[in-house]
């Protein structure tokens, strides 16, 4: 049922990826619980706007959950504290009337702040860059059962590829470690006969550019998995240690 | 294969194997402790501590066992600071409040340094004076070896002086409890760095782990506290 409520927003603003950035407090009044995260952010902003304020800066762009364009740490769960979603999906019906709620960029030496809310995710861009696709048209729809994959390949494959890339995982990682986003990667490949062959390379690559950009070594704490908004399994770090180190004692 | 222990997958895979051999050598070690609990007045352990002195095999796996703590503590001191250095500087400010991660996983350091310690005074309580310094308690005795009469040294005479001071048994106890919980995350960890996991494995990974730390944890821990209850002269 729509309720409305009265919110204190907390904001990380820095002017620009040099500046020290402060948090700001802002009080928004009668906020529909109906409403998502993202549109309460536009009434905030043209809130500001009516102020003669400059608005807050946040990433978005397809707002259905599927880009990973949009961030956000708020209140001490990339994504916010809903499960399997991203900020775009999150609603502000998980806020409770008189609530003050903490909004942060990613935090990561990997991905530095460019202004407010947002950072430079292009070090994810890089990595795949580096390997993350298969190098040969693999040319139209082939027939249906041409090739032979086991339906538990085929569901681990496109599990893998529902990765989105937004960098929920990094953000949550202790050790800002993004071996969950390079094992989706790579599995997704290396789990069909398409992507099977260019597997070791692709491997060796992705990890060599992750260390290279700056992002730290995965401890197994299991915390980008449970704040991964598309699920994304543990199982495909085991899977990419398993494809690097037997890449790397083939070489 | 040059440049695999650069990578942070295979600096983790150096952490994966050291591990592992140091829970072997735990439970080698859990093994001739065990011989602690028969009441023979220390006849078994000071014979099973005499085959541990002298045989060749054992002289061979004292220095490798060395390199492994030193290389395991190395790589785990060079992994935390890369890790620090990945994380940023700035901090949340609403903190961290992901649900369903366990606290040893992310206070390995925390939890490797508590059981350094303790290993730096149980070096001093008993390597230290076996090899180096020796000790008055440890003047041979003679023990039957399959039958045959052998001169030995009475490991078990400071085995039993030692643990015969509460603080001391109070220090392993907890020191072998915080070696429990290291083993708790470090078990499955070590596996899923090499690579050996799945969705079905990391399950069963989880519960051998659990139960590898407890017995290691517990067995150390009951040994100290039942000499200091039981064994005393």
């Amino acid at each position: 049922m729509e309720k409305f409520i009265n919110i204190t927003l907390k904001v990380w603003r820095q002017n620009g990826p040099k500046d020290k950035g402060r948090f700001e407090i802002y009080k928004l009044n009668n906020i529909t619980t109906d409403s998502s995260f993202l549109e309460m952010m536009d009434i905030l902003n043209e809130q500001l706007i009516g102020e003669g304020k400059e608005p807050v800066a946040f990433d978005h762009d397809c707002r259905e959950g599927i880009c990973g364009m949009c961030s956000l740490y708020i209140n001490g769960h990339p994504h916010g504290p809903d499960d399997d979603v991203t900020t775009c999906q999150l609603h502000m019906r998980k806020f409770k009337d008189g609530e003050t709620i903490t909004i942060e960029p990613w935090r990561s030496a990997a991905f530095p702040v460019i202004k407010d809310l947002i950072v430079n995710r292009s070090a994810f861009d890089q990595i795949i860059a580096s390997g993350g696709y298969v190098s040969v048209s693999t040319g139209g729809v082939p027939d249906a059962n041409a090739i032979p994959i086991p339906k538990a390949d085929a569901d681990e494959a496109m599990d893998a590829a529902s990765c989105i890339g937004c960098g929920a995982c990094v953000a949550a990682c202790k050790n800002g470690s993004a071996m969950l986003f390079v094992s989706a990667k790579v599995s997704q490949l290396a789990l069909l006969p398409q992507g099977r062959v260019e597997g070791a390379r692709r491997a060796k690559a992705m990890v060599a550019k992750m260390d290279e950009l700056g992002f730290g070594n995965c401890t197994n704490t299991g915390a980008c998995e449970v704040e991964c908004p598309k699920g994304i399994s543990l199982s495909n770090i085991a899977r990419l240690n398993r494809e690097f180190l037997c890449a790397k004692l083939q070489d | 294969m040059s440049n695999l222990f650069c990578s942070s997958v295979g600096k983790k895979l150096v952490m994966s194997i050291s591990g592992l051999f140091l829970i072997m050598f735990l439970f080698v070690h859990l093994l001739l402790n065990s011989f602690l609990l028969i009441p023979d007045g220390g006849e078994m352990y000071n014979a099973g501590a005499h085959f541990m002195a002298t045989n060749p095999m054992i002289k061979v796996m004292e220095p490798v066992l060395a390199i492994g703590f030193i290389v395991h503590i190395v790589y785990a001191l060079i992994l935390s600071h890369q890790n620090a250095k990945a994380r940023g500087n700035v901090a949340y400010a609403s903190g961290n409040k992901t649900q369903g991660v366990s606290w040893m996983s992310k206070n390995m350091l925390i939890l490797g340094v508590t059981v350094l310690a303790f290993l730096v005074l149980h070096i001093a309580h008993f390597w230290v004076k076996m090899k180096v310094t020796g000790h008055d308690l440890l003047a041979h005795t003679t023990i039957k070896v399959g039958g045959v009469e052998t001169e030995v040294e009475n490991a078990y005479a400071l085995v039993n002086y030692t643990f015969s001071q509460l603080w001391v048994v109070i220090v392993y106890a907890i020191a072998a409890i915080g070696l429990a919980y290291h083993l708790m995350h470090g078990f499955w960890s070590a596996f899923q760095t090499i690579g050996f996991s799945n969705n079905v494995w990391r399950v069963r990974l989880n519960i051998i782990g659990a139960i590898v730390a407890w017995v290691v944890g517990l067995g150390f821990a009951i040994i100290a506290v039942a000499q200091h209850l039981f064994f005393q002269a």
